[in-house]
């Protein structure tokens, strides 16, 4: 806790200077505002009976009231717009680096994490510890200020009275604090019950076709309602405990008024305060316990804040990728050679997966990486791409260790279609471009030709300026796919890399694309994550892979005669 | 929120009760001032000790009646609110249940998920803070003006200005705050997206080289959003400034008329306090009512959201039963017949299934083959009557789908969805979908013919735990497991709908051969984007783009199909590149 606050700090100082001002402000506006109900008091003497007015002495004290009340607003006025730019600054500068830290951070790291869970610290953490700064910063400092500066009004003006609301307030507290402990339990069972209508609820709705197919309408309805009938039961006794709070604290406010309105009357008739001091007590003691209960608020979003903050940090600080060698080497246009020798890796020490892999591609080569679903065929691209760093071993592009090239120069080489299409937020050409951000609307047009995808493009509304939402809402699987591959057509590097890619298009597009790919890998080294036998036999390598090992090597032929997994493989097909 | 009404009918009681109570309160409350007046002119005047501490005990008095009357208050307001909230939760449950397909697949199952959940929580507490408060605010308001009335006409006029200033001054930053702070959460939305669409892409980002232009492009929309939230925030810092300047501007007044109306004689000491007390007390409920407007608007959009549900159509569980007496079937009508179907989703501009006419004898295994979209899965999803189709009919044993009881029609079908999806609960539990009075044993027989029966061994048996979505099982395994909870049953139909997709082809052969091997008359229909799946069938049909291509035998469409030797050659080509290598 301690540690994330000091975080936090440092965050902050960069804007000590709104944080000096808006403190300084505080203190302005919380004197002056304790100082008005004193002014209210004094008036109220001036003002005692018939005939007994004092007019000059009021004037002059309603006059001092203007101007306090004047400079209080505008201090508090500045005063909250210093607090806003402080949170949204610190707020802005904390995402943008939690953004930096995601795109340097290994894949390794990222693979493990779920984007819903990322993506909630982001936004919503976020959002949550700057609501906790904002009030910390408005609230806690001023409440603060307040109760020290009541109390020592109040000791001032009168010790006895002071003792009576200060003995009474924390009677409200303990009644608070009770409610809130008793009615924790009830809420932990209410929203555990809650949990368990959403996940019902997410479990039928998502699967309406199921339940209906099985005729289980009735079966999940009788579920249902048991659960509804223990959140309500559940709920309503959450809610109505917890609402006694403010009846029970507003009723041991009213003691602490009541309180001090004898006693102040009874030493008033002794002569010991003066009716307008004591109108000033009584609106002391309906303000004083305010800010506790703000405090304590407060102290509950505080928590909250830091806890949120600590979930950032913890993904602001963790490691990013190895940094790139200082004596790191741009690859320029490569030859596509590529050498894969003595290769050991693993997502867990526990588990090794592929152990001892040699393989020698030269340019021009074309390699397919077959096996059943699940066995790991993804994990080459990954360290090819380096999206990975391999455990031991090396691989080698035109004779160089990508480890000792800059990562951008060795992915610009690379060509790559995945099995999971992905587009930005931009147009259709935006998208293509992303490869090539420089190449000229005719390229682009002739590469997405050469993807079959003109047609599709020319069909919709606005071409090729279309906006392509989140993710390709608008797109079929389908077209997404064309779309990748136009990108890597338009950019075409020297090595590819095509992970499934044809995997959503039906077989009648799917042959026309194989012919483009085929000019495509003319003369290029590319590595194919291949189901389909065609492409599979016409490899110059094929890798064999099965629950993550490479079990065999070699071409069509020779892993036939071999009549290892492979053959059961291609056999099994027929 | 007046199509929802209905769901306040049997809370009416606590619903006018709930305020009434807090009007209680706040009428208590309302004399607290009055009798601190007496106190100071009555009992500090005339140093009457005894007097003060009558006044004091009823100061407590009126305390604990408005305690208890609040407590009451409170009550009432809890239990409408859940009450109303669980019957809307139920009613929404029991409308979803109802609707056809083409509305689920509409409406979107996450959205559908927002609304029983957190948009009925936001309808529940703000029902609940309505009760509460939506009474009590403006009586203390006005309340306190009434009460300055009763003690000063002069000095009550300055309450009757100063209300209304309060309330524009609330109420108009509100009005102009509303609107931005919409604008800010679709400044966050669009970080989010960002984010969300960053770490999807991460790959492709990172393979071409975008990380600088999207730090870039995410600075633009940050900074833009702490743009808009510090233009936001400084026009809403106004608020309490302002406020605070009219209330106290208008004590001020109150001070100066007072000690007039005092020199005369119209006024004591105490009222002037009173007065006083009065406008503060206001100061402290405006703002309360603003918070609670806020509350408000925010709970009627989500009533509203939650209204739509219940427009969308939806059949009653209940009264279709009734409706579909005995149908008797035409004798030696062809087991599953497509009368000339045609078929399109609700708001699909074209046809997804056109003309479809074939028919199928009992006993036959059929395989539907075409490309993604062509419409294979909603042609097997009419024979199982799970979308009304546009035109045509489709029959089965003699029947119109569509006058057989749903429950009588799908007990007759085995259906293996193309999402493999399980429920929570045990293995045993979810073959129990198929067949609830199932014994252990057809369950086993079910798992091995689906060709997981060793992995359920390994994971326990029938009574291992199935998370939620079956998501503790592989997408193979699961896949094998939604195969078994359809072979259960026995059903005389059986629909594969592209089943088999995550099987590796080696299971996927041993499934085949296990389903061929079934006893009894089952008919088989195989959805397959693969040309080996369906090449064994009795009959294959050939869909392109919603239209019927072919239909006949492997042998025959090869012969006479151009689709289907697409297809073919698509996938084996290979062989006969090979056949052609080996005689070379």
């Amino acid at each position: 806790m301690m540690q994330t606050l000091k975080k936090v700090m440092q965050y902050i100082k960069k804007y000590w200077i709104w944080v000096g001002a808006s403190i300084c402000l505080a203190t302005i506006s919380v004197v002056l505002t304790l100082y008005v109900p004193i002014l209210i008091g004094d008036a109220i003497d001036f003002v005692v009976d018939k005939g007994q007015v004092d007019f000059a002495s009021l004037g002059s004290i309603l006059v001092r009231m203007g101007i306090c009340i004047a400079v209080t607003a505008v201090a508090q006025w500045l005063m909250n717009t210093c607090n806003n730019h402080i949170t949204y600054h610190v707020v802005q500068d904390i995402r943008e680096d939690a953004f930096r830290k995601i795109q340097s951070l290994p894949l390794k790291d990222l693979d493990r994490k779920p984007v819903g869970d990322m993506v909630s610290r982001v936004v919503a953490d976020v959002d949550t510890f700057a609501d906790g700064l904002l009030m910390g910063f408005t609230q806690f400092f001023t409440g603060v200020m307040t109760i020290l500066g009541t109390l020592i009004f109040m000791l001032v003006t009168n010790v006895p009275i002071a003792l009576v609301v200060i003995c009474i307030t924390p009677v409200s507290f303990v009644v608070a604090k009770f409610i809130s402990t008793k009615t924790y339990a009830m809420f932990k069972v209410q929203s555990e019950t809650r949990a368990e209508q959403t996940s019902l609820i997410e479990e039928v709705i998502g699967n309406q076709k199921v339940v209906k197919m099985f005729s289980q309408e009735d079966n999940m309805m009788e579920k249902f309602t048991d659960i509804n009938v223990r959140l309500e039961r559940s709920s309503l006794r959450a809610i109505f405990y917890s609402s006694l709070t403010n009846p029970c604290t507003r009723f041991v406010n009213a003691l602490v008024y009541a309180g001090v309105g004898v006693f102040g009357a009874m030493l008033a008739i002794k002569g010991g305060i003066s009716v307008g001091r004591l109108s000033c007590f009584l609106s002391y003691a309906n303000q004083y316990t305010k800010p506790f209960n703000e405090i304590s608020g407060v102290i509950t979003e505080l928590q909250n804040a830091l806890v949120c903050a600590g979930r950032i940090f913890a993904l602001i600080e963790a490691n990013p990728q190895v940094p790139e060698a200082e004596d790191a080497v741009v690859l320029q246009k490569a030859k596509g050679e590529v050498v894969l020798e003595n290769v050991a890796f693993s997502y867990d020490p526990e588990k090794p997966l592929i152990r001892n892999l040699s393989l020698h591609v030269k340019p021009g080569q074309r390699v397919a990486i077959v096996g059943p679903t699940g066995c790991g065929k993804t994990t080459l691209i990954n360290l090819l791409m380096r999206f990975y760093d391999v455990n031991s071993g090396s691989i080698c592009v035109d004779g160089v260790d990508i480890r000792h090239m800059t990562r951008e120069s060795l992915r610009q080489n690379f060509g790559m279609v995945l099995q999971e299409t992905w587009l930005k937020e931009g147009t259709i050409a935006d998208n293509v471009r992303m490869g090539r951000p420089e190449a000229t609307d005719e390229e682009v047009i002739q590469a997405c030709k050469d993807a079959h995808a003109h047609s599709f493009i020319k069909r919709l509304p606005e071409g090729y300026h279309t906006l392509v939402g989140e993710n390709g809402g608008n797109l079929s699987q389908g077209q997404k796919q064309l779309l990748c591959i136009a990108r890597v057509m338009l950019a075409l590097p020297s090595m590819l890399i095509l992970d499934e890619a044809t995997s959503s298009i039906d077989t009648r597009t799917e042959m026309r694309i194989q012919k483009a790919f085929a000019k495509m890998m003319e003369g290029r080294t590319s590595f194919i994550v291949a189901h389909r036998l065609s492409t599979i036999c016409e490899a110059d390598i094929i890798l064999v892979m099965k629950d993550g090992n490479i079990i065999e090597q070699g071409n069509h032929e020779t892993l036939l005669k071999q009549g290892g997994f492979y053959k059961e493989l291609y056999e099994a097909q027929f | 929120m007046k199509r929802l009404l209905r769901f306040f009918s049997e809370y009416k009681k606590e619903i006018v009760l709930a305020p009434g109570f807090k009007l209680l309160e706040a009428v208590f409350e309302l004399f607290v001032p009055l009798v601190m007046a007496a106190i100071i002119d009555r009992g500090i005047v005339a140093a009457d000790r005894s007097f003060i501490g009558r006044m004091s005990l009823w100061l407590i008095v009126l305390a604990a009646v408005g305690l208890t009357v609040s407590v009451t208050a409170q009550f009432f307001a809890a239990k409408a609110a859940v009450g109303v909230s669980a019957k809307l939760r139920q009613a929404l449950f029991e409308h979803m249940q109802g609707f056809d397909f083409t509305h689920i697949d509409q409406a979107g199952t996450s959205a559908m998920i927002t609304r029983m959940t957190s948009d009925v929580n936001q309808v529940q507490s703000g029902i609940n803070m309505v009760l509460r408060l939506f009474l009590r605010s403006p009586i203390i308001v006005f309340g306190a003006m009434i009460m300055a009335f009763t003690i000063d006409v002069k000095s009550a006029l300055i309450f009757v200005v100063a209300i209304p200033l309060l309330a524009i001054v609330v109420f108009g930053i509100m009005w102009i705050t509303m609107p931005l702070y919409k604008k800010v959460q679709k400044a966050l939305e669009q970080v989010l997206r960002l984010t969300r669409e960053n770490l999807t892409g991460v790959r492709v980002i990172r393979a071409f080289c975008e990380e600088k232009t999207e730090i870039e492009k995410f600075v633009d929309h940050t900074e833009r959003l702490a743009g808009l939230q510090t233009f936001v925030g400084r026009i809403s810092a106004i608020m309490n400034p302002a406020t605070y300047i009219i209330v106290n501007g208008a004590t001020i007044a109150l001070l100066y008329t007072g000690a007039i109306q005092v020199n005369l004689g119209n006024l004591t000491q105490g009222e002037v306090i009173a007065i006083v007390n009065y406008m503060s007390q206001i100061l402290v409920e405006l703002v309360k009512f603003a918070n609670l407007m806020i509350t408000i608007t925010k709970a009627l959009a989500c009533a509203d959201r939650v209204a739509d549900v219940f427009e969308i159509p939806s059949t009653d569980l209940q009264r279709v039963k009734m409706l579909y007496g005995e149908n008797k079937g035409l004798e030696h009508a062809p087991f599953v017949a497509f009368d000339h179907v045609t078929y399109r989703y609700s708001q699909a501009g074209a046809e997804t299934l056109r003309d479809i006419h074939f028919s199928v004898e009992q006993g036959e295994t059929v395989g539907i083959i075409g490309g993604t979209g062509s419409g294979k899965s909603t042609l097997v999803q009419l024979i199982a009557g799970l979308y009304p189709v546009t035109e045509g009919k489709v029959m089965v044993s003699g029947v119109n789908v569509q006058d057989m009881d749903p429950d009588v029609l799908r007990n007759m079908i085995g259906m293996v969805p193309q999402k493999a999806v399980l429920f929570e609960g045990t293995i045993a539990s979810n073959l129990a979908f198929g067949k609830e009075e199932a014994t252990e044993e057809e369950m086993w027989t079910a798992l091995e013919r689906a060709q997981v029966k060793s992995v359920i061994e390994e994971k326990g048996g029938l009574l291992a735990r199935v998370a939620q979505n079956g998501k503790n099982l592989s997408g193979g395994q699961r896949q094998r497991v939604t195969i078994a909870r359809a072979l259960v049953r026995n059903s005389e139909i059986l629909i594969l709908d592209d089943s088999a997709s995550a099987l590796d082809y080696a299971t996927e052969a041993a499934l085949r051969k296990a389903i061929r091997g079934l006893e009894g008359q089952t008919t088989t229909f195989i959805v397959s984007q693969r040309a080996s799946s369906v090449r064994h069938a009795d009959k294959i049909i050939v869909l392109d783009d919603g239209e019927m291509a072919g239909l006949g035998t492997h042998e025959e469409l090869l012969a006479t199909c151009p689709v289907y030797q697409e297809i073919y050659a698509s996938q084996y080509s290979v062989e006969e590149n090979t056949d052609k290598g080996g005689k070379q």
